[in-house]
């Protein structure tokens, strides 16, 4: 059977319903929430704040460190046991290069900003939701960037190119599927984040890229909307 | 080490009136409650407190029975503080508040028999219902006692059996089969500073509390667990005056449920 109709319905380069707000965490320095479909991330920034232990500390500049966690009931299926994973590490390190690109931390040496992810709940595309997230939440966090970060994944779904794959996409088994989860800096027109599991051809993968870019701005004018919601214009 | 703090908070407290301007025994408002917010959870409740909020979600596993009581099932509560929620909070294996404050949510529903652990069993020896609940919160703006002792109540009551053929769970298939409560625990933890009563502490107050007793109680005014917390000894006065305002507030948190 090939993938003539995507399951639930969407066009080939439509993304699932997509929610985001700024200043969730009333207690962080910057915070917001991303939604997209049924995965649903929250991100907070504590800095930059002080770097302990001393060693740590770059006094030429800031360091940025990020963490992503799932919370325990965030995936179908059994509880995922907390403190977590080589999967949720190797996330949590490809987010801090992803965001890193768009920070200028020169202004803040021997200091860390801190980027809690966390996801209440999961189904597919959940790096790419945490990395929006993070972005919007640096911003929220007033410190000085570049660029914001839009984060979508791509993918090839048995002979179909599509965007933001759902669950029963990823997982499709009666074709070959490829997943491939990148992040993008829409003012600058730059890749933050590549990963691909699957088969796919090169020029596939050039025009998922493209797809993906596309699909980015999208997302980034719903994460300047969020942003703006919270820092509205002030008529004087 | 707060010395300042806690004088000003007294020096408040003498006329009745604490730091944002609330009375000695008034929660926080707004108060929300919200259920089934997470879906791949089995049940799931969100609670707020004026700032503070906290998600429970609740997981149910097939697992082996206990030896020594073997047609029981059993609850596991764990709480992670998580450090988004708090600048405080640190990454890492759950310290000592995470665990005294997953013990005394446990104790809560435990100790008042809320579920009935035989009902949780599939076949005796061999295969019973484990019911994981745990607690995150988003944001800790103080008194992540009642906030979460409330949402564990809560997304329990939201609970649904996921389908079992007996052999494996089929967590994409909820049943319509809701898990029982007996009972419904509701914890209230009552503080004290110096020689006034509070609850609901903020995060300020938090800092400068001498003690302070978390107080479950069910809906007749049942005490069913109590946890004394704080640097502070208590007068058997004090712990009378507590426990009054503990039941008596539990019966204004039920409202939310």
């Amino acid at each position: 059977m090939p993938y003539k109709q995507r399951i639930d319905g969407r066009k080939f380069d439509e993304t699932r319903p997509i929610e985001a707000k700024v200043g969730v965490v009333p207690r962080a320095d910057g915070s917001a929430m991303f939604k997209i479909g049924n995965t649903w991330a929250y991100a907070a920034v504590y800095g930059p704040r002080n770097l302990h232990p001393k060693f740590l500390q770059d006094p030429q500049r800031g360091i940025l460190r990020c963490n992503y966690n799932m919370m325990p009931f965030s995936s179908t299926g059994e509880r995922v046991r907390p403190g977590g994973s080589r999967r949720s590490k190797e996330i949590s390190l490809v987010t801090e290069k992803a965001l890193l690109p768009v920070l200028n931390l020169d202004d803040y040496p021997n200091s860390v900003v801190d980027v809690f992810i966390e996801l209440p709940q999961t189904e597919a595309g959940s790096r790419c939701a945490g990395i929006c997230a993070a972005s919007m939440a640096l911003a929220d966090a007033g410190l000085n960037m570049k660029d914001l970060v839009c984060a979508v994944s791509v993918g090839k779904v048995d002979d179909k190119l599509l965007v933001d794959l759902d669950y029963s996409e990823e997982s499709y088994a009666e074709g070959p599927v490829a997943d491939i989860p990148i992040a993008v800096m829409p003012n600058s027109n730059r890749i933050t984040l590549l990963q691909m599991d699957g088969e796919v051809k090169k020029e596939e993968l050039m025009k998922l890229i493209e797809m993906g870019k596309k699909t980015c701005m999208d997302i980034y004018e719903v994460q300047k909307n969020a942003l703006k919601e919270k820092y509205h214009e002030v008529e004087v | 080490m707060y010395k300042e703090l806690r004088s000003h908070v007294i020096g408040l407290l003498n006329s009745n009136v604490r730091l944002d301007g609330r009375k000695p025994s008034e929660y926080r408002q707004p108060i929300e409650l919200e259920y089934s917010i997470v879906k791949t959870a089995e049940g799931s409740a969100r609670v707020k407190i004026g700032e503070t909020d906290v998600i429970v979600g609740v997981k149910l596993e097939v697992g082996e029975p206990y030896p020594d009581s073997p047609d029981e099932g059993t609850i596991i509560v764990g709480a992670e503080l998580l450090p988004m929620s708090n600048p405080e909070f640190e990454l890492g294996p759950p310290g000592i508040q995470a665990i005294e404050l997953a013990r005394v949510v446990d104790r809560g529903i435990r100790e008042s028999n809320a579920i009935d652990f035989k009902k949780l069993c599939i076949t005796p020896g061999e295969k019973v219902w484990l019911v994981i609940i745990d607690i995150c919160p988003i944001n800790d703006a103080g008194n992540l006692f009642d906030a979460s002792s409330l949402a564990a109540l809560a997304a329990l009551k939201d609970t649904k059996y996921p389908a079992f053929d007996g052999d494996k769970v089929d967590y994409k298939h909820k049943t319509d089969k809701k898990l029982e409560l007996e009972k419904e625990p509701i914890g209230v933890t009552v503080i004290k500073i110096g020689n006034k009563l509070i609850i609901d502490p903020d995060i300020e107050e938090e800092k400068v509390i001498d003690s302070r007793i978390t107080v479950a109680s069910l809906e007749d005014g049942t005490l069913c667990a109590l946890q004394k917390g704080g640097d502070f000894p208590l007068t058997t006065e004090d712990i009378d005056e507590m426990l009054d305002i503990g039941i008596d507030k539990a019966k204004e948190l039920r409202k939310y449920l």
